[in-house]
């Protein structure tokens, strides 16, 4: 990747991550982090790591995206003024003054910049990428695994059902106080799901 | 400005080779478009006027037939028709991303068709990941469809994107774990590496490798069919309830621009079922000259990929749509582990037998067989206890 790519990608980055904490509304501050995170699977795509950079907009773009956003719309989550958060702008612009002197410490001892080698080039390709996960990094791999199969197991458990007896208190309807048994219970509750789910069809027919 | 974006888009579309001069790099991008373009637009509307056509007949009626031969530049009629359409864009849209919406869903259209494998030479780009370039392009479709639904403010497109968002996002990891199986037993991604790994007799296609490539194609078919929406998944375009979901506040050339891309992807999922497990542009050799073999490698993949295509025509004139909840509980109480069990059942196999075992293959195909003479048997069955009459005019 030539050096004047990257200054275009870098700017376009910086700026698309400016949108995301300068924009009001909700959406568009989610689109710019969209093309923020495109912009970084094609910087992947210029050093070579073709693998990294398409497995980047698949996850990000594709999918984790488009989580934000049903979150946005769960919420419901509106577009926001300028007044209030006076605390959090003082930490924020505390914040940024620290990183803002780190950047320039690192600007001012940084002589020299330079283009990645004809090396990394050709580290990026998907044999290699697999050949390094599945041998030098296997520990790494595997307890990253791990950790998303706990957090699999963890969100399922939070939006697991109660128990029966627990569910009907808060779902009976009218009809269902007067039945018996658990298994009454559940049966009289499918047949009114089934009414329920049967009625429009009808009504359309 | 020696390298620049147009530089990596070359690079990206024509693999290692280095291209020093930005004229160049600017012309081949340029070109690639207007190629890609050239490509996509026509087998996208000839999808159009077959799926009329088929489904006109599937309904006993008899579709567009009077511009050209049989109606078949009736897509040229209508593209016409919607650009000479006024483009409205309502008040109280979002204007700026109503506008953007349309090109995104194009884009994630055009662009695959850079490695669809028409034939062993006929590829504008072998990417050495071609398959997974596939997915990451087809997954930009969501952005742009939420993006049009949220934009449009309007109760209806909002419902529709969020409805297909939500199906292609889950439908894309069935999807993407039936990819798994073939790429196992090739072990490249790229496009024409899955097709030249099969040979041309249909037992020795991927989908009659193993038991699991059968069940993982047959997974990849009906996903491909719910990520793009189509019927018995067209939940995101239910008439009666959403009128046209997403696409609802547009019109003129915008609206072509989200037919076009349904019809368009249509095509692509066909071939990408085509290349991982149907064998691809696979055809015996001859020695004849190269030009005349490729140009019959590429009829022997449109024929397979119509075939699908018509396939799905079919689905969609007989079946039924679903129920949103049985839409998502096919998806990950089914499909999913079924996936994974055909991932890891295709690992084993391709550790026991590297090289394929024969007789899986012929029992596999075997098995095929039976099924379509099983289902055909049915279909004359009730032809002939219906007593239907049968008009066998393909042309009116």
């Amino acid at each position: 990747m030539s050096l004047g790519l990257f200054f275009f990608l870098a700017v376009l980055a910086a700026l698309s991550a400016l949108g995301v904490i300068a924009q009001r509304n909700p959406v568009h501050c989610l689109l710019a982090l969209a093309v923020n995170l495109l912009d970084i699977g094609v910087m992947f795509v210029g050093l070579g790591a073709v693998t990294v950079g398409f497995l980047q907009i698949i996850i990000y773009v594709g999918a984790i995206m488009v989580l934000f956003l049903f979150v946005i719309w769960l919420l419901n989550l509106q577009a926001e003024g300028f007044s209030g958060y006076l605390g959090l702008k003082l930490f924020g612009a505390i914040g940024a003054a620290a990183l803002a002197a780190e950047f320039a410490t690192l600007f001012l001892h940084t002589s020299r910049i330079s283009t990645p080698g004809a090396s990394a080039l050709t580290q990026g390709t998907i044999t290699t990428l697999g050949r390094h996960l599945f041998s030098d990094y296997l520990v790494a791999f595997e307890i990253t695994s791990l950790l998303l199969l706990a957090a699999v197991v963890g969100a399922i458990g939070l939006a697991r059902r109660p128990p029966l007896s627990a569910g009907l208190s808060a779902a009976a309807g009218s009809d269902l106080a007067t039945a018996e048994s658990p298994r009454q219970m559940s049966r009289s509750m499918s047949v009114s799901a089934e009414q329920q789910t049967t009625t429009p069809r009808a009504g359309s027919a | 400005m020696n390298n620049s974006l147009v530089t990596l888009i070359g690079r990206a579309m024509f693999g290692p080779a280095p291209l020093d001069h930005t004229d160049q790099a600017a012309a081949i991008a340029v070109a690639c478009a207007v190629v890609l373009f050239a490509i996509a637009v026509p087998f996208a509307s000839i999808v159009t006027w077959v799926e009329r056509r088929v489904w006109a007949r599937i309904q006993s009626r008899v579709g567009p037939n009077r511009v050209g031969p049989n109606g078949f530049l009736q897509w040229l009629a209508d593209g016409v028709k919607h650009v000479c359409k006024e483009d409205v864009i309502p008040e109280e849209a979002d204007a700026p991303l109503f506008k953007l919406a349309p090109y995104l869903v194009v884009l994630a259209f055009i662009l695959p068709w850079a490695v669809m494998p028409f034939s062993s030479m006929l590829i504008l780009a072998d990417l050495n990941i071609g398959i997974l370039y596939m997915t990451a392009i087809t997954a930009l479709t969501v952005v742009g469809v939420l993006m049009a639904g949220w934009s449009s403010n309007n109760k209806w497109s909002l419902i529709g994107g969020i409805r297909s968002a939500a199906q292609i996002i889950s439908y894309e990891i069935p999807a993407g774990l039936s990819i798994f199986p073939a790429v196992l037993m090739t072990g490249t991604l790229s496009m024409q590496g899955l097709i030249r790994a099969q040979k041309w007799e249909p037992y020795h296609w991927f989908i009659f490798a193993n038991p699991f490539c059968f069940v993982a194609a047959i997974i990849l078919f009906v996903s491909t069919l719910a990520e793009n929406n189509r019927t018995p998944f067209d939940l995101p375009e239910a008439e009666s309830e959403l009128v046209a979901g997403f696409a609802t506040e547009y019109s003129s050339m915008r609206y072509l621009f989200f037919f076009m891309a349904e019809w368009g992807n249509m095509f692509i999922a066909a071939a990408i079922l085509v290349t991982l497990y149907l064998g691809g542009w696979q055809i015996p050799r001859f020695n004849w000259s190269p030009a005349l073999m490729n140009l019959l490698q590429f009829i022997c993949f449109l024929v397979k990929v119509l075939v699908l295509v018509f396939v799905s025509m079919w689905i969609r004139g007989t079946l039924p749509r679903v129920r949103i909840d049985q839409m998502m509980s096919i998806c990950w109480k089914y499909f999913v582990p079924i996936g994974f069990i055909n991932m890891i059942g295709t690992a084993i196999w391709v550790a026991f037998f590297p090289h394929g075992s024969r007789l899986m293959e012929m029992a596999m195909f075997a098995l095929a067989l039976a099924i379509v003479a099983a289902f055909a048997w049915r279909v004359a069955y009730f032809t002939r206890r219906s007593r239907m009459e049968l008009y066998f005019h393909p042309t009116i």
